[in-house]
């Protein structure tokens, strides 16, 4: 294959995969943010203690996060068909990628919000605050800068992931590395799928960081 | 008027039961600033936090002006809490707000319209002395700033009470005096009743009226200040209020007497005199003694050589001025 195939290839690949990727990043933590809120707030030391939705919503998320991606992914085919009207191309690939990644987020979420200081809770509720106010002007914005940090991770694991979807028809680089690199033994084109896979990982993690670092107000600057 | 009834609290714990309050009653009248003293695992934090119901009570009832806030639904209680203002050792901002925003902060969840919200909290912060420091978030504030952010905070729904959970003990000693002042002022100036807990005896004797001594969850003893800090009836509180400096006994072979000040003018040389009218060297075993206001508080461990008519004397004169005294057990320590 020559060079500027090679560029054109991966530069569609590359678009294809930041496509799958955010899409499905966005649209996980749309239920993910709820969900982890939810497992935060319900537990033993939380504003609206529910010891059954919080033991539901745990074994829930527990089990779908304990199988394996590349199962999830042929397991819930017929859904993806469903949702999407294919199983192959990129628009099919997000539905397995949110179903994985919404328990794996709403956890990341729930350790979020974890780290806010109790006594500001506290403070908040001896203010007057309802549960509801507490969640969207006290909780998420004093946890946002670990609930960036988190993002940046989700995201890194979403694209691990939407390259494994490659092995079932999924677009991306991942299917470049798999058809290219697997099945036709040509390294040079693996190498270099992996390599752009870096880059963007790198890319992503830098910008996430730095605008965690602009906008965290307990370092002073 | 804050108000509990035969309040306890027991706390569950995986291996035991714990009783945080044993049967509280209290009143804590308007306008008076109420000091809550104990050592620490009393059940102060506990107490204060019964009062607006942060913690509920196990048994018993918490009135606010005759509103039982035990019997209230969540609802109405969340309403009655913002008569209620309450500052923390830890300050417990919002870390991602600037102080303006800190102190908007209970305006915006009691549906208060932005401009008048920031208006009011550009003056609380003016009350408080931060007006230049309005936009700084408490990364970058001291301790006695941050403090104060909270105090105008918790000012900022005019509350009738302010509770001040160890408001001062994360804070060095002058910061701590100047958030007193504070406090003092906001009491006078605003007639905000304040209910302040502490195990910092300072604390109690530089503003508050009113006294409460707490002792593993049972109120020990109860009254004005003046009352309970010059003649401690129970041997707790008395320890508490008055830690015996120590000395060891078998040197002196005179009497030890215990002098409590309480209010008498501090220009008065009230030892001198004592020399002087009795005639009889006294030795100052030891002194802490305080000006509050032109008066003395505090107390002293005179030594007396052991001569009855000489001490008799003594007695006389110090019943005269109206300090009040004890003598020292033998194994003084």
């Amino acid at each position: 294959m020559e060079f500027n195939q090679l560029v054109a290839l991966l530069w569609k690949g590359s678009l294809e995969t930041l496509y799958m990727v955010l899409t499905s990043t966005l649209c996980s933590y749309v239920a993910g943010i709820p969900l982890g809120v939810l497992l935060f707030i319900t537990d033993k030391n939380g504003i609206c203690r529910c010891r059954p939705v919080n033991l539901v919503l745990g074994v829930i998320v527990n089990l779908t996060r304990s199988i394996p991606f590349i199962i999830l992914l042929i397991a819930i085919l017929p859904f993806t068909r469903a949702v999407a009207g294919t199983t192959i191309g990129t628009n099919a690939t997000i539905v397995p990628l949110v179903v994985a990644a919404i328990p794996f987020i709403a956890r990341m979420v729930e350790s979020s919000l974890k780290e806010v200081d109790q006594g500001v809770i506290e403070a908040a509720q001896a203010m007057g605050s309802s549960p509801l106010q507490i969640i969207v002007k006290v909780l998420l914005p004093e946890a946002r800068p670990s609930l960036l940090v988190g993002c940046t991770i989700a995201f890194a694991t979403l694209l691990g992931y939407s390259a494994m979807a490659g092995f079932t028809g999924g677009g991306g680089l991942g299917a470049i590395a798999i058809n290219y690199g697997y099945y036709r033994y040509q390294a040079n084109i693996m190498w270099a799928t992996v390599f752009v896979l870096v880059v963007i990982v790198q890319v992503f993690q830098e910008l996430g960081m730095f605008i965690v670092n602009k906008t965290d107000k307990r370092i002073r600057n | 008027m804050i108000r509990l009834e035969q309040v306890s609290k027991t706390f569950h714990l995986k291996s035991r039961e714990v009783e945080a309050l044993k049967q509280i009653n209290l009143t804590i009248e308007d306008g008076s600033i109420f000091g809550i003293i104990g050592s620490s695992g009393a059940g102060k934090s506990t107490l204060v936090r019964c009062l607006n119901l942060l913690e509920r009570p196990t048994e018993g009832k918490v009135f606010l002006d005759d509103i039982e806030l035990t019997a209230l639904s969540n609802g109405r209680l969340r309403k009655e809490r913002r008569k209620i203002g309450m500052v923390f050792q830890q300050f417990n901002l919002l870390a991602q707000r600037n102080a303006l925003k800190n102190v908007c902060y209970p305006l915006e969840i009691a549906g208060v319209p932005g401009n008048q919200a920031k208006e009011r909290a550009i003056e609380l912060l003016k009350l408080v002395g931060l007006e230049d420091r309005m936009y700084n978030f408490p990364a970058q504030l001291s301790g006695g700033q941050k403090q104060r952010v909270a105090i105008a905070r918790a000012l900022a729904t005019e509350p009738k009470y302010l509770l001040c959970d160890e408001a001062t003990s994360a804070l060095d000693p002058n910061t701590t005096n100047s958030i007193l002042e504070l406090l003092k002022e906001i009491n006078e100036r605003l007639g905000v009743t304040i209910i302040v807990i502490t195990h910092e005896m300072k604390v109690v004797e530089k503003i508050c009226t009113q006294v409460a001594v707490l002792n593993e969850g049972e109120v020990i003893e109860q009254g004005s200040v003046q009352e309970v800090f010059l003649s401690p009836k129970t041997k707790i509180a008395q320890e508490m209020i008055y830690p015996k400096p120590k000395y060891d006994n078998r040197n002196f072979h005179g009497k030890v007497f215990r002098l409590a000040f309480g209010g008498q003018s501090s220009s008065e040389p009230i030892v001198a005199n004592l020399v002087l009218k009795c005639q009889t060297p006294v030795n100052i075993l030891g002194a802490g003694t305080e000006d509050i206001g032109g008066k003395a508080y505090g107390q002293m461990l005179l030594e007396f050589p052991k001569d009855e008519a000489a001490i008799a004397e003594a007695k006389k004169y110090l019943d005269s001025i109206g300090v009040h005294y004890e003598e020292e057990d033998a194994d003084g320590i």
